[in-house]
């Protein structure tokens, strides 16, 4: 038996004094790896926001226009149609025409009129039986011999930054920066109160302060997956532009993921039970993945519920990464979302130091 | 240490503890001396357990003095806490973490003390040293809590029902870890409600109840302080006629007689002269004996003396 442990005399010097031995070094470690060993964490927070960019991207990626189907009677008014590229022309007898189009297989029937012209049968509040006309007529009328007086040329607008996608990977960001965040937070607190091990480190001379930094440095040192495996993820397979500067977007899910922590801290300041800390979390969360602009634009809601909206930490976060990364705003454009979500970090904080239940 | 000038670990003055129906602590006194171990017996509820929070600087009392290792919480608080090994009642550990690390994160919390390894070698758990948390036995938990209570080399350890729940063996290796430590010379505050365990490991004791102190000395002196060496303990068959109580009473060298659940407890000086009579009694009465026990007089025995109630109740 070494005698260090039990002879009171011979009390050892300190080891010498290495940056692991700190005790910040070592409760960041040992959360890191308790989270680490965590598989359903680890797909929570890493697998699951690349899925579901995945799922959506590919639900909602921008495939070429369509081509309209419509049918034509005589075989000369056909021919005339499948000028029109736009245009899928089928044949058809006049009875069968009829029946396509009355079931939605063509978008417009072409039939001689008895006067010479061209008499057209659609739907005009179906908007495709609206473009076909339009198309169709246009073939007809440049087989005539019109000659359009004004010259239009078309540029078409495919470019990254204004897909659904580009719009998502900023939104799934700020998603994900929350819920790790709050997820991260709340269930290890609660958890290590519950098991009565708070109280237990308590009971050392470990400064209580140490103990609630470790959470947001193991949080920081996380995010730096977390946020490159899903920006990493949006810009190689979808192209999604990262147009600010990368140093700024940096700065952004730092301080983001800051006052989410210090949400979450508040919201695991008092629980003492699991259940409890997920009933609160829920409660929290739910409203801001809805309202704020994760799927759809924030902007969807009636205008009286905007300042409530662009107040939360969610819309300011994710309001503050779209406008970084699409249309390459610098930190001075964002000074509204990055107060909002500054004074979130702030109060949040003050009150959970206040309200923390050390056991 | 003589016994003129006591140097005390721990001194303890009129403490008071109210939660919001219950007094747990009811203007308790405690010296406890340098060198001794000291334990705290009592039925669940007694106030054992707040006693050592407020002691371990975990629980403000409400009232009352504390002085320990000559510093005080209020002003010490963090000198006090290096020099403090601690283990909770029913801490759960880290799970997914490995002995050595738990023991490396509580080593990074003292100034002083010896090494990671070196501790796990102390409580024998160095073939464990890179198992998860999660694997150990509940013999093998409760010595890494010991592990992680001994790593800053403390003067004084607090330890609240370091055995509750184990088995036999587990039980013993336990108790000879903290044997070893007392015989360092150091300061040890235990909680039971094993009386072998108090008898065994203790240099004095005190016995709660009620958010009191009721006895208070030696093993030795708590048992001699009931006046009787050994209790008989019988159990009769079923006659006709009901076992007549008092004339047991009135046998040479029987104390008190209590009749519980159907068995009969004599508390009796001397055994030698109280059994051959008792047998006598019985045979004249008519009643057969089922079964009948002796044991030399336990702090068990104290307990029920004192308060009518056995430790285990509750």
């Amino acid at each position: 038996m070494p005698d260090s442990a039990t002879g009171a005399a011979a009390r050892k010097p300190a080891p010498p004094a290495t940056w692991t031995g700190h005790p910040l070094a070592q409760l960041t470690l040992v959360r890191f790896l308790e989270f680490l060993r965590e598989p359903e964490a680890l797909f929570w927070v890493f697998i699951f926001p690349i899925l579901l960019a995945a799922g959506l991207g590919i639900a909602f990626r921008n495939r070429p226009a369509d081509v309209l189907r419509i049918a034509a009677v005589t075989p000369q008014l056909a021919q005339v149609l499948r000028q029109e590229k736009l245009l899928d022309v089928a044949e058809l007898p006049a009875a069968a025409a009829q029946t396509a189009l009355r079931n939605g297989k063509v978008a417009l029937l072409a039939e001689p009129a008895a006067s010479g012209g061209v008499v057209y049968r659609y739907d005009d509040t179906n908007p495709e039986g609206r473009a076909a006309r339009m198309l169709a007529d246009r073939a007809v009328q440049r087989a005539a011999g019109r000659i359009d007086p004004v010259a239009a040329s078309d540029r078409f607008l495919r470019e990254p930054g204004s897909r659904y996608i580009d719009f998502l990977i900023p939104g799934l960001l700020g998603m994900n920066l929350m819920g790790s965040a709050i997820w991260g937070m709340g269930f290890a607190i609660v958890d290590a109160r519950r098991k009565k091990l708070m109280k237990r480190l308590v009971a050392t001379p470990m400064p209580r302060h140490y103990y609630l930094f470790s959470f947001l440095l193991s949080r920081l040192l996380m995010l730096v997956v977390e946020v490159g495996v899903l920006l990493g993820f949006g810009a190689l397979v979808f192209g999604v532009p990262l147009r600010g500067s990368l140093l700024d977007l940096a700065l952004l899910c730092v301080l983001g993921s800051l006052s989410f922590s210090a949400l979450g801290l508040l919201i695991a300041s008092r629980a003492r039970t699991i259940e409890a800390a997920s009933g609160l979390m829920n409660t929290v969360m739910m409203p801001m993945w809805i309202v704020s602009g994760v799927f759809f634009s924030a902007q969807r809601f009636p205008a009286f519920a905007q300042p409530i909206i662009k107040a939360l930490p969610l819309t300011a976060a994710i309001d503050a990464l779209r406008m970084n990364m699409l249309q390459g705003a610098s930190l001075a454009h964002l000074t509204p979302q990055m107060g909002v979500l500054a004074g979130w970090l702030i109060v949040c904080f003050s009150l959970a130091l206040k309200l923390f239940r050390w056991r | 240490m003589t016994a003129a000038a006591p140097s005390f670990a721990l001194q303890v003055r009129n403490l008071r503890k109210a939660y919001k129906d219950v007094l747990a602590v009811d203007g308790l006194d405690l010296e406890v001396r340098a060198g001794e171990c000291f334990g705290l017996l009592g039925p669940n509820g007694a106030g054992k357990t707040t006693t050592m929070e407020i002691c371990e600087g975990l629980t403000a009392a409400d009232s009352g003095e504390l002085e320990m290792l000559g510093m005080r919480w209020d002003s010490d608080a963090a000198p006090l806490r290096q020099r403090l090994g601690v283990q909770l009642q029913d801490t759960q550990l880290a799970d997914k973490l490995t002995v050595l690390e738990t023991v490396r994160l509580f080593r990074s919390f003292y100034r002083a003390g010896p090494t990671p390894t070196e501790v796990i070698a102390l409580v024998q758990l160095e073939e464990k040293a890179k198992s998860r948390v999660g694997n150990l036995s509940g013999g093998q938990k409760q010595r890494l809590a010991m592990a992680c209570a001994l790593v800053g080399d403390p003067d004084f350890l607090f330890l609240d029902e370091p055995t509750t729940g184990l088995d036999p063996q587990a039980r013993r290796q336990l108790w000879d870890l903290i044997e070893k430590f007392k015989a360092s010379g150091r300061t040890i505050l235990l909680t039971t409600h094993y009386m072998d365990e108090a008898e065994r490991l203790c240099d004095r004791i005190a016995i709660m109840d009620r958010g009191k102190i009721i006895a208070l000395g030696t093993p030795r002196e708590l048992i001699a302080s009931i006046g009787v060496e050994h209790v008989v303990e019988f159990s009769a068959g079923s006659t006709a006629k009901p076992l007549d109580i008092s004339a047991l009473r009135h046998i040479d060298g029987v104390r008190e007689v209590r009749h519980e659940n159907g068995s009969v407890q004599m508390l009796v000086t001397e055994l030698h002269r109280a059994v051959p009579t008792l047998l006598d009694e019985l045979s004249r009465q008519g009643t057969p004996l089922t079964e009948l026990r002796t044991h030399s007089a336990s702090l068990e025995d104290v307990f029920v003396t004192l308060t009518g109630r056995h430790l285990r109740d509750e």
